[in-house]
């Protein structure tokens, strides 16, 4: 794809009183593309997507989305136009019934879809008499989504989308992230689910303590990304190998492991000097890069 | 056709699809003119980016073994030499299964085997590949 950029940060900087909750990030999300935003609880993710939507504002840096400054008041709000987010705590207008929210918000918005809004209504089995503030977490999640995914956006921002939500639920919610890249949106969201993660997202962010550790495609994650265990008939030597893409070596009695970011060819190359008596190179799953990028960070 | 995709392995969603469709079309599970499913509906299918399958079409349609209409589908293209391969891969899956009798009659299990056979495959894979 050569699209352009839906989001483009610069040392984007949040701080509140000593803590900087986001540290200078410099975030790409391509267009038409879905990308991942991965971290620990804290570890800056929703106060980033709260920065992109001028919900609050950066202590320092820049930002752009869909090619808007997002500390102009004004582009800010053109740009939520052509945005559509799902909050992390899912917060609605809890006095209003179902139908009610879904009819507000239409009113709202030129790029509502009646078909969508219908298809989902059915689909997520949302009670349209009940009251909002009635409804189970998951059943809230749904109807925030309803009231994104029934339009359709340049950019769809999701904040932990699945959260709470039934394995049933998460397959159509998956579902219509990739219908609506299909059509051209992309899709940028948060989340903790790595699987659902690997499944259906391009590109993967991960941030920890507000800095951006990891930005890759998941097609050359699965190419690079290796795991290199060498088994030894003696101790291992104790060696250091100084190749750029080792990420890790560990040992453990008579054998070592590496984990490579790239140049696991090289890599293997290099071990041969060592006589293991096997080397078994395996793939790294993404929840594997997503923990030791993490540990790595402390 | 049906497509197994593992998102935990050590090769791009895309070229699983690509590997998978040529696989098909080695063993004659697809012929030629055969319709693949449109770009979004197979997505959709198989719970992935639109834009692997987009990649895995456009790397068939490059290799000439795919033909993407507008509007209409992909069609499959299924040349004389990919006939003659399938005969090949007939024959190479006799022998694989030869050679796995014969470990196994040597008191090696399946997982095993399995083990070997993967160790190989991706040491060779990552010796092979160049930047």
């Amino acid at each position: 794809m050569t699209d352009g950029l839906a989001i483009e940060t610069h040392e984007l900087t949040k701080q509140y009183g000593n803590n900087r909750v986001v540290n200078q990030l410099d975030l790409r999300v391509p267009e038409r593309q879905i990308t991942a935003f991965l971290g620990r609880n804290g570890a800056g993710k929703s106060t980033t997507i709260k920065m992109l939507l001028g919900i609050t504002s950066p202590t320092s840096g820049t930002g752009l989305v869909l090619g808007k400054k997002i500390q102009d008041a004004a582009q800010s709000r053109d740009l939520r136009r052509e945005v559509a987010f799902v909050a992390e705590d899912k917060q609605l207008y809890s006095y209003l019934t179902v139908e009610q929210l879904v009819r507000f918000t239409r009113s709202f918005y030129a790029d509502w879809r009646t078909d969508a809004e219908a298809r989902l209504l059915k689909q997520f089995q949302l009670p349209t008499g009940c009251k909002v503030k009635a409804l189970s977490k998951g059943m809230r999640t749904k109807l925030a989504l309803l009231l994104a995914l029934s339009r359709q956006p340049r950019l769809l921002i999701l904040d932990e989308p699945s959260e709470g939500l039934d394995p049933v639920s998460i397959e159509e919610l998956l579902h219509e992230i990739v219908g609506a890249v299909a059509v051209g949106a992309t899709v940028f969201f948060s989340s903790h689910q790595i699987s659902e993660v690997e499944r259906i997202a391009d590109r993967v962010c991960i941030i920890d303590h507000g800095r951006l550790l990891v930005d890759i495609s998941l097609d050359e994650m699965r190419r690079e990304y290796r795991r290199i265990t060498l088994s030894f008939d003696v101790a291992p030597p104790e060696i250091r190998l100084a190749l750029p893409g080792i990420q890790q070596v560990r040992t453990s009695g008579r054998q070592m492991t590496l984990l490579a970011r790239e140049n696991a060819d090289a890599v293997i190359e290099l071990t041969r000097d060592l006589h293991p008596v096997s080397v078994e190179v395996s793939p790294v799953a993404l929840r594997e890069v997503f923990l030791e990028t993490v540990k790595e960070a402390q | 056709m049906i497509f197994k995709l593992n998102p935990s392995a050590g090769q791009p969603l895309y070229s699983q699809v690509v590997q998978q469709v040529r696989h098909a079309m080695e063993t004659g599970i697809l012929c030629d003119g055969d319709a693949l499913p449109g770009i979004r509906t197979l997505a959709e299918e198989l719970v992935v980016s639109p834009n692997t399958i987009a990649k895995a079409y456009s790397e068939l349609e490059h290799a000439g073994l795919l033909e993407l209409r507008h509007g209409s589908g992909a069609y499959v293209i299924v040349k004389r030499r990919l006939k003659s391969r399938a005969e090949r891969t007939r024959a190479a899956q006799v022998r694989v299964q030869a050679l796995v009798e014969s470990l196994h009659a040597d008191g090696f299990s399946g997982e095993e085997i399995q083990r070997m056979f993967a160790a190989e495959l991706f040491y060779d894979a990552s010796l092979e590949r160049k930047p």
